[in-house]
């Protein structure tokens, strides 16, 4: 049997028979202009017309030869045959019709794959957690999949009591399960002079979200009796051969870091810093080091390879912004999306994800002419502090194009800015930190495309 | 009754422990040992502490380098082929000023280590703690003294006579070229720091004349592959066969191509038309190639498919044993368990690859395809 699902009497794509090609290609290449909108608003009158005729007729073919879905009047290789027993898969896998949606890394961004991202499929995830799978990677020089039995941490310097802690010593402790979401300062780096990348994989994909358990760092550095007085920063270090180094505040040290083992239900996954990482809520990736396996309380920050030569933001004077740890409010529409192309006119769920590392996200408006309109999304619960939230939008896409924009405002009234706003104040070259409203550019015949807009 | 008062004297006992507990925690952990604080403390601050006594000569550097960096960052530190430069786009007056200018006026748009960095205690711990790249934390005190000695002599920042030390290493940080170059004034180190960029939440008349800035250049259009893989073959949306950016003028043939479904005819009435494309396809899962394993298990961060990098090429490795019968018996022990000399490196070993990939791999570099 094939599996070819016709769809009979389907129309598409009416309009554009109606818009003279080179006007139709110079909206899809340069958006919409006043001139060419009213132009457009012309055509659609008589272009809606024909349509609707269409429709008429179509139904009166289907009546004629259309007997029914054959994947409904015929029995299938499912209903009629034993399926498999439990356990087949004592660690379940996804269908095998689920191929498409993997990390994939982005070509030219790097030479190597050990220093590299790979970046999660946004494109086609539901909800806020991503599955550990697809949590996206970056290592810095390489990952193991470390032996638990054999890995410690060590929390030392300024405390009265430097310890060793096995895993045996951190999973007995008092644990806490939370929701945050991680990403990298340089996610959507590629964006800051132009459009570089065709899809929001590749735009925003260096973040992912998930339920990690572990035990407070705050309980860790009471226990080894922390200089509250002159420790003012943590050093985190990797057990990795990047020796993965990064200076905490204290302050966030003693609010809500975790060091963590679990991951949404299971152990951490290997790429994901197993059999323990830190994790440093609202703050750039970088920080939450992976493979603990030492913490330094001390009275100055750290001056490490990722605060010096990477994650500094070059500023248009020349200076570079250190320490800049914040990932501030951002949200981008992850479906429909670049490279997406969409199955004719209708209703659509417009649904993306936003976030803040400030704190949780009060609001996601969304527009779908460039900025010109904007209207309020629905977020889905849970609406949880420094983890992303996902919402929602009814639309119905008339055929003509269309630019689809989100916009998220965090708990402390921070508006995501456009990106000239950003540009205005930062320049083009500070790699990180940039979260920018994402625009989507529909064409008339569906395809969406990465734009930027004034 | 008086079992029930047991109970509840028992649990209101243990919540009391639970409350009581102090500081240090009971029985988790145990003290650090000083050797083995010691084995671990290496980090080097701003201020150097924590930086060892020794030192190291220009001299033995440019020998370290010429043996373990130049592979990767080139025989003037300049390179951009495996990772980014480490020397080059700073001047002396630089050095005087503690300002790189080449950080404002765009004249370097690849930005190196030297331009960037402020502080010289981060290249020294950075090359202690994890260089060589397929070998860190193997190099000696001295070695990581004049490794650093040798790229600030590249750089024109020290004598070729010079020997660096922890004596004279402060000396030293007073000439780096950015030493000035960064700020911590921002509102993005603290959660209640002050953003920088405002915008306003307007919502209708916001913009008057939609302009679109730019789109995907064409240098970018093929780049990440099919984007119709990257996506489901059901749900609200298809994946683009072919981004239409990447062709600006496509014509009806073109489009029906990109869609895969039969797109309109300019001429003509509207055509009613049956999606031809297929809503649920198999996925056809392939065999895993050789390449495919080279790629998996990240070959090319060390080889080329043609020429040396850090390892030889593969092309290179093709024709050296063409004709060899014992090549693959032999190269499959050097994936294995490393080895050495041959190309004048040193190859890892790499022992959690399966013996059926490894034999795979090497059969692909065999066969030259």
């Amino acid at each position: 049997m094939s599996n070819e699902l016709n769809k009979p009497g389907r129309i598409l794509r009416a309009p554009e028979n109606f818009i003279d090609a080179s006007l139709s290609q110079a909206i899809t290449k340069d958006g919409l202009n006043e001139e060419r909108r009213n132009f457009l608003r012309k055509s659609f009158v008589v272009a809606s017309a024909v349509v609707a005729g269409g429709a008429a007729l179509t139904q009166g073919v289907m009546a004629a030869t259309f007997e029914g879905d054959p994947n409904i009047l015929s029995h299938t290789e499912y209903d009629q045959s034993l399926g498999l027993p439990v356990a087949s898969n004592p660690y379940g896998v996804p269908s095998k019709y689920e191929t498409n949606l993997q990390r994939r890394e982005s070509p030219g961004l790097t030479q190597v794959g050990g220093a590299s991202v790979s970046f999660a499929p946004l494109q086609g995830l539901f909800g806020i957690i991503t599955p550990s799978g697809l949590h996206f990677e970056r290592h810095h020089q390489g990952w193991h999949d470390m032996d638990p039995a054999k890995h410690r941490l060590m929390v030392m310097g300024m405390v009265k009591n430097p310890k060793v802690y096995t895993m045996d010593d951190l999973m007995r402790l008092p644990s806490v399960s939370r929701m945050h979401f991680i990403e990298c300062g340089a996610n959507t780096a590629t964006e800051w002079g132009n459009v570089a990348v065709p899809t929001v994989q590749y735009t925003h994909g260096m973040v992912s979200c998930s339920e990690f358990t572990g035990v407070l760092l705050s309980t860790l550095l009471a226990d080894c009796g922390f200089d509250k007085k002159n420790g003012k920063f943590v050093l985190a270090e990797g057990a990795d051969g990047s020796g993965m180094t990064r200076t905490i505040s204290m302050d966030m040290a003693l609010d809500d870091v975790i060091v963590a083992y679990g991951m949404n239900g299971e152990m951490l996954r290997p790429e994901n810093g197993y059999p323990l990482r830190l994790v440093v809520p609202g703050v750039q990736g970088v920080s939450s080091v992976k493979w603990l396996r030492r913490i330094e309380v001390g009275d100055k920050p750290y001056d490490t390879k990722d605060e010096v030569i990477h994650y500094v933001d070059l500023q248009p004077n020349g200076l570079q912004r250190q320490y800049t740890s914040i990932q501030e409010a951002k949200s981008v529409i992850t479906s429909p999306s670049g490279g997406q192309v969409l199955l004719g006119k209708g209703f659509y769920n417009i649904t993306g994800l936003a976030w803040s590392g400030r704190g949780k996200i009060k609001r996601v408006d969304v527009s779908a002419d460039g900025g010109r309109t904007w209207r309020t999304a629905r977020l889905e619960t849970p609406v949880l502090t420094k983890a992303l939230t996902r919402f929602n939008i009814d639309w119905v896409w008339d055929g003509s194009p269309a630019i689809l924009q989100s916009r998220a405002i965090d708990d402390t009234g921070y508006v995501q800015p456009k990106l000239n706003q950003l540009r205005g104040v930062r320049g083009t070259k500070s790699i990180y930190h940039n979260n920018a409203i994402q625009s989507w550019r529909i064409a008339d015949f569906g395809e969406v495309t990465n734009v930027q807009v004034n | 009754m008086y079992k029930l008062t047991k109970i509840i004297l028992a649990v209101s006992l243990s919540a009391l422990s639970l409350a009581a507990v102090a500081q240090p925690l009971p029985g988790i952990g145990r003290t650090a040992t000083v050797k083995e604080i010691a084995a671990w403390d290496i980090d080097v601050r701003g201020d150097f502490k924590g930086l060892p006594k020794g030192s190291g000569s220009v001299a033995l550097g440019e020998k370290v380098w010429e043996e373990k960096c130049e592979s990767c960052h080139g025989t003037f530190g300049e390179s951009m082929e495996v990772f980014g430069p480490i020397v080059g786009g700073t001047t002396k007056a630089d050095i005087k000023s503690g300002r790189v200018l080449a950080m404002s006026d765009g004249s370097e748009p690849k930005r190196s280590t030297l331009m960037k960095a402020n502080t010289l205690s981060t290249i020294w711990d950075y090359i202690n703690r994890a260089m060589p790249w397929n070998a860190p934390k193997t190099l000696t005190v001295e070695e990581v003294y004049a490794v650093t000695a040798y790229i600030l002599n590249m750089a024109e920042i020290l004598p070729a006579d010079y020997v660096l030390s922890d004596k004279n290493i402060a000396e030293v940080q007073k000439l780096m070229p950015n030493r000035n170059g960064m700020t911590q004034d921002h509102g993005m180190w603290k959660v209640k720091g002050k953003a920088d960029v405002k915008n306003v939440a307007c919502m209708k008349d916001c913009i008057k004349k939609i302009e679109v800035t730019s789109a995907l250049p064409d240098y970018a259009c093929d780049a990440h592959g099919d984007i119709s893989e990257q996506n489901r073959h059901f749900g609200a949306v298809r994946g683009a066969d072919k981004l239409t950016a990447c062709n600006p003028t496509p014509s009806i043939a073109e489009l029906n191509r990109i869609h895969n479904t039969p797109y309109h005819a300019k001429e003509g009435a509207p055509t009613i038309v049956a999606i031809t494309r297929p809503t649920a396809v198999a996925p056809v899962i392939a065999e895993t190639t050789g390449l495919d394993l080279i790629k998996q298990y990240k070959c090319s961060s060390c080889h080329t498919m043609t020429k040396k990098m850090i390892g030889p090429g593969f092309a290179e490795i093709t024709v050296k044993y063409k004709g060899d019968a014992k090549a693959e018996a032999h190269l499959s022990s050097v994936i294995k368990n490393g080895g050495g000399g041959v190309w004048g490196g040193f190859m890892p070993p790499h022992g959690h690859i399966k013996d059926a990939d490894i034999k795979k791999i090497v059969q692909t570099i065999l066969s030259g395809k």
